[in-house]
């Protein structure tokens, strides 16, 4: 691992930290910046000063915290999985309960905080994208609650696997447009909204899900979810009086990882595993894992890993999670991996879905088949760990919305 | 003649430059842009096909996707702009695309791949000025002019930034949206470019919602160039192989206009 670097602008009292990314470009490293249409870049520049100003402004926080507090449900607990860990037969297995957020995931956490900001800009119209339809939902429920109208882009493919959740975002007054360019999934939702971002510059405020795209999404989307880690922190010394000694946490774009393991970054002896979408496998290209899988480039606003071809062509992801199946990731992850401070692996769908039955029955909670590639890490580690040691992972969605998928894959008709 | 001296002698001809997008893969694409020459195009864009046109609308969004389909590669990009170069030696050519692909092998291989193959100047579409050093420095290193756009949200205390690095021509984009979807209205347009002209001496070119000759003509009075793209796109989607006699029909109509305008006093 490479040692914390400082900052320009660091004084000469501020310790080193691997918490300081970006630099002022919105550079993570190499990775990261502002890729997009010079239509867009006067609307970047506006969003990154409002959210400077925001983030200073204690009126801000303090209703956010407030709509974390009093409409979310947090803090979320935090749960010691005494059956799984007597299952595995190693390591304890701690979970921070994000599923239980109102909406049923970490999502909703990034939207209040964007839905605060766009009002603070006087934007009047709220566009998004979303993949499994958790993003979506998270949306339109922030946009039902302030009473903003909202147009969520969604790959036609996902409009059909997810339809309980487009229920949903309909039921929320959402108005949803399915994308039928590229394979009709996540990046050609994204390219969508990003085509009526830049024409409709003036009113719209665009909430992307991920910690991914342009600066400052992917440092104002990290914030906004890092009280899933600043909570966790707490609450694990609190119950343990220690720190853990393994996050894990699924990551598709990344945010729910970014969200647990910012506020534990310069703790040197926590390790980190993120875990992606390997698919049918790594060797073939039906995975979705851009790390472990994939290749530097640029795409949607940033420079990161992404699946493509040896043309710089994006490639399509695959996961039995929609929610998984991006063919990017956020530029910090690219950069932790980078450096060595967070380690990568990849996880298949066959595995996922055995995890996701063995939190069922161990457990009695149903998660969502991204955070199912999360414990299917957790298992695999926790055998390999001593007793006393403590591995905390992110269950960062409840599983309702995948019943009929996993039903499909496991032969049975609902 | 070689490089942006090309995009200079097209600009510096007695009349405004009639600029002509086509995407590259999409039908046959060497005689497809013979034909815009022979209709009277003073200066050529090429479309790079990308998997993710995010500033493209459905006409040349469906040009990058048929393109695509019909398995182009980016050395299939370069061979067409080299052989076009052989063909035409004087006409001024111009890569359009997004970052990926021009940066896939690295900045330096692409500069010189493009400058081998006598293309004058890059348009990327996601590379604005602030990440200047992904692609910049190689094109100027080569002698390829990088080709910067301008819009109706880059304000004033924005534009020095755009203009700044920019070289060959001045792009001004029309409308805050996508390609091919709607058009400005002219007097936006004539205000925009005389607010551009009096920031810089590049030439100026007006595209984005530009179809018909009767627009081109009338942004001709006050611009140096109008630039068409998916008007043409869709002939060649509606006429496959057959699209060049349409495409030079169309390329002379407006050529036709935009030579022909009398540029308003400046």
């Amino acid at each position: 691992m490479r040692t914390p670097q400082t900052s320009p602008g660091d004084t000469a009292d501020t310790p080193n930290s691997f918490r300081q990314q970006p630099d002022d470009r919105g550079h993570f490293g190499d990775f990261g910046g502002r890729y997009v249409a010079e239509t867009l870049m006067p609307n970047i520049l506006a969003l990154e000063q409002a959210y400077d100003e925001a983030k200073k402004d204690p009126a801000f926080t303090d209703q956010f915290e407030d709509l974390l507090e009093h409409y979310v449900g947090r803090p979320s607990p935090l749960y010691f999985a005494e059956r799984l860990t007597e299952a595995l037969g190693g390591a304890q297995v701690w979970f921070k309960r994000d599923e239980l957020n109102h909406t049923g995931a970490h999502k909703i956490n990034n939207c209040i905080g964007q839905i605060l900001l766009a009002i603070r800009m006087g934007k009047t119209r709220i566009i998004a994208e979303t993949g499994a339809g958790q993003h979506g939902v998270a949306t339109a429920t922030v946009c039902a609650r302030f009473g903003l109208p909202c147009v969520v882009y969604m790959g036609a493919e996902d409009v059909r696997r997810q339809s309980p959740n487009v229920f949903r975002m309909k039921l929320l007054g959402a108005e949803i447009v399915p994308v039928t360019s590229g394979r009709g999934t996540l990046k050609d939702a994204m390219n969508e909204a990003l085509r009526d971002w830049v024409a409709n510059v003036d009113d719209t405020f665009y909430i992307i899900g991920t910690a991914a795209g342009p600066h400052p999404y992917p440092a104002m989307v990290r914030d906004f979810q890092s009280v899933i880690g600043t909570e966790a922190r707490a609450q694990i010394q609190q119950r343990t009086s220690r720190l853990p000694d393994l996050l894990v946490a699924c990551i598709g774009g990344g945010s729910n990882a970014l969200g647990l393991f910012h506020p534990f970054l310069d703790d040197a002896d926590v390790k980190m595993l993120g875990v992606e979408a390997a698919g049918l496998g790594l060797d073939g290209d039906q995975h979705a894992a851009s790390l472990t899988g994939g290749a530097p480039g640029i795409l949607h606003g940033n420079k990161t890993f992404l699946l493509q071809d040896e043309d710089g062509q994006i490639t399509e992801g695959h996961s039995i999670s929609a929610g998984l199946d991006y063919p990017g990731i956020g530029p910090e992850h690219a950069w932790l991996k980078d450096i060595g401070r967070v380690e990568y692996t990849a996880v298949t769908d066959d595995e996922a879905l055995e995890a996701f039955q063995l939190l069922c029955r161990t457990e009695g909670i149903i998660p969502a088949l991204e955070p199912s590639h999360a414990i299917a890490a957790v298992a695999k580690r926790a055998k390999e760990m001593d007793k006393d040691a403590i591995i905390l992972a992110n269950l960062c969605g409840r599983g309702d919305k995948d019943i009929f998928t996993v039903a499909e894959k496991l032969g049975v008709e609902i | 003649m070689n490089n942006a001296n090309r995009i200079a002698a097209a600009f510096a001809k007695p009349h405004p430059a009639l600029v002509c997008f086509v995407t590259a893969g999409d039908g046959d694409t060497a005689a497809n842009l013979d034909a815009l020459v022979e209709g009277g195009a003073d200066v050529i864009e090429l479309g790079m096909p990308f998997t993710d046109p995010m500033a493209d609308g459905p006409a040349i969004q469906a040009a990058n996707i048929r393109a695509l389909k019909a398995g182009t590669t980016t050395q299939d990009v370069l061979m067409i702009a080299n052989e076009f170069r052989e063909r035409h030696p004087d006409v001024p050519l111009v890569l359009m695309g997004y970052a990926n692909p021009m940066v896939r092998r690295g900045p330096e291989w692409f500069a010189q791949e493009a400058a081998g193959a006598g293309v004058d100047g890059v348009i990327c579409v996601d590379i604005p000025p602030e990440e200047d050093s992904a692609l910049g420095p190689a094109l100027r290193e080569r002698g390829i002019a990088p080709i910067r756009l301008a819009t109706p949200t880059t304000d004033d205390f924005r534009l020095p930034t755009v203009i700044e690095g920019s070289e060959g021509f001045l792009y001004y984009v029309s409308v805050a949206g996508i390609t091919g979807k709607q058009s400005a209205a002219q007097d936006s347009i004539d205000a925009a470019v005389k607010r551009l002209k009096a920031a810089t001496d590049l030439p100026v070119a007006v595209g984005f919602g530009v179809r018909t000759p009767e627009q081109a003509g009338a942004i001709a009075k006050v611009a140096d160039g109008v630039v068409v793209g998916s008007a043409l796109v869709d002939l060649v989607a509606e006429h496959g192989v057959d699209a060049p006699a349409h495409l030079r029909d169309l390329t002379a109509r407006l050529a036709k206009a935009v030579h022909s305008a009398e540029r308003a006093a400046a």
